[in-house]
């Protein structure tokens, strides 16, 4: 599994603005590349990636991206989303060869 | 370094490197086959490991001379874990040694002054100045004679080993001095140093020591 590093603010106050911060690993690797034995290597992309935040009323997907070949490995994805109460946010990756990763993180409103 | 790649090194947010550093976190303690990890001998690496990386390239009284922080952890995995030496450049390595290099970030470079490593230290300092390659050029005229000019659109440094390993944004990976500076080699068309030769520990002693005295920065992110 990729390692992927989630920065949420962990308490905010009601209908403030947070940052969330989301780095993932993985190679994106654009399926242009020749490699060192100068064959192509294989297409190999995150595709989509979304932000579902659950905060005890509604779940719903507060963010989402769709990434191509001209994106860096690693990919950084920060975003602004309204804190409107206590819940979970769910990070999901979703890209080629099956790629498909979860992350979770709570966050505390009052 | 622009101040966008500045922010993004100063930021563990937004450094990629941090990834590689979680990687070493969790294999700092996960046992080898025989039952030892890391952390069996040196327990908590924010403290035993601390200032650790700021002193290499190391006396070795074993091989006789300097030796790198990646070799040091391939010799623990050979004499004290039973497991095979990883090569050069593998990302598990370069995890750990990013792992064991933040330790030391903001602590000053403090390289070993021993008087066994005098004499690879005026070697290191020869292949520093030795012109090579088909491009005819030392390190010292670039580095030396021209930092803070560009070679394609980068700033020249002045050849400070400081935030070692890096992530580069060029290599869109993690990787170590060793493998900076045979890049630097084969730009100038010489053949390159092999990884752990020698060669490579000379060069590298004599860098840390251009570096004495200034921050360590790793993991860092150069352009």
């Amino acid at each position: 599994m990729a390692r992927a590093l989630i920065t949420v603010p962990p308490n905010a106050k009601r209908g403030e603005v947070i940052e969330v911060r989301v780095l993932i690993q993985h190679p994106m690797e654009t399926g242009y590349r020749p490699g060192s034995d100068g064959r192509i290597l294989p297409r190999d992309l995150i595709r989509k990636f979304s932000c579902r935040y659950d905060d005890g009323k509604s779940n719903e997907i507060v963010f989402s991206a769709e990434l191509y070949a001209a994106i860096a490995a690693n990919p950084l994805i920060s975003f602004h989303t309204v804190a409107t109460g206590s819940g979970t946010l769910t990070f999901l990756w979703e890209g080629d060869n099956g790629f498909m990763q979860s992350e979770m993180a709570a966050i505390k409103v009052s | 370094m622009s101040p966008a790649t500045q922010a993004m090194q100063k930021d563990d947010t937004q450094n990629p490197a941090m990834l590689w550093v979680k990687d070493g976190e969790a294999l700092w303690s996960k046992p080898a086959a025989n039952g030892k990890s890391c952390a069996s001998c040196h327990n908590d690496a924010p403290k035993s490991m601390k200032g650790i990386a700021a002193t290499y390239p190391a006396f070795d009284t074993q091989s006789r001379r300097p030796i790198h922080l990646s070799e040091r952890i391939n010799l623990c995995r050979k004499n004290k874990q039973d497991a095979s030496p990883l090569p050069p450049e593998h990302q598990d390595l370069l995890s750990m040694e990013s792992y064991v290099a933040l330790q030391s970030r903001g602590m000053s470079i403090a390289p070993h002054r021993d008087k066994r490593m005098s004499e690879f230290f005026t070697r290191g300092e020869k292949h520093y100045k030795q012109r090579i390659g088909q491009l005819d050029l030392s390190c010292a005229q670039c580095h030396d004679d021209n930092p803070g000019k560009r070679l394609a659109g980068t700033p020249i440094p002045q050849a400070h080993p400081t935030g070692y390993p890096i992530y580069r944004l060029e290599w869109q990976g993690m990787g170590s001095l060793q493998r900076r500076i045979r890049n630097c080699m084969s730009g100038v068309r010489a053949e390159p140093f092999a990884f752990n030769s020698t060669e490579m520990a000379e060069l590298e002693t004599y860098l840390a020591s251009r570096a004495a005295g200034m921050a360590m920065d790793a993991p860092a992110v150069r352009p």
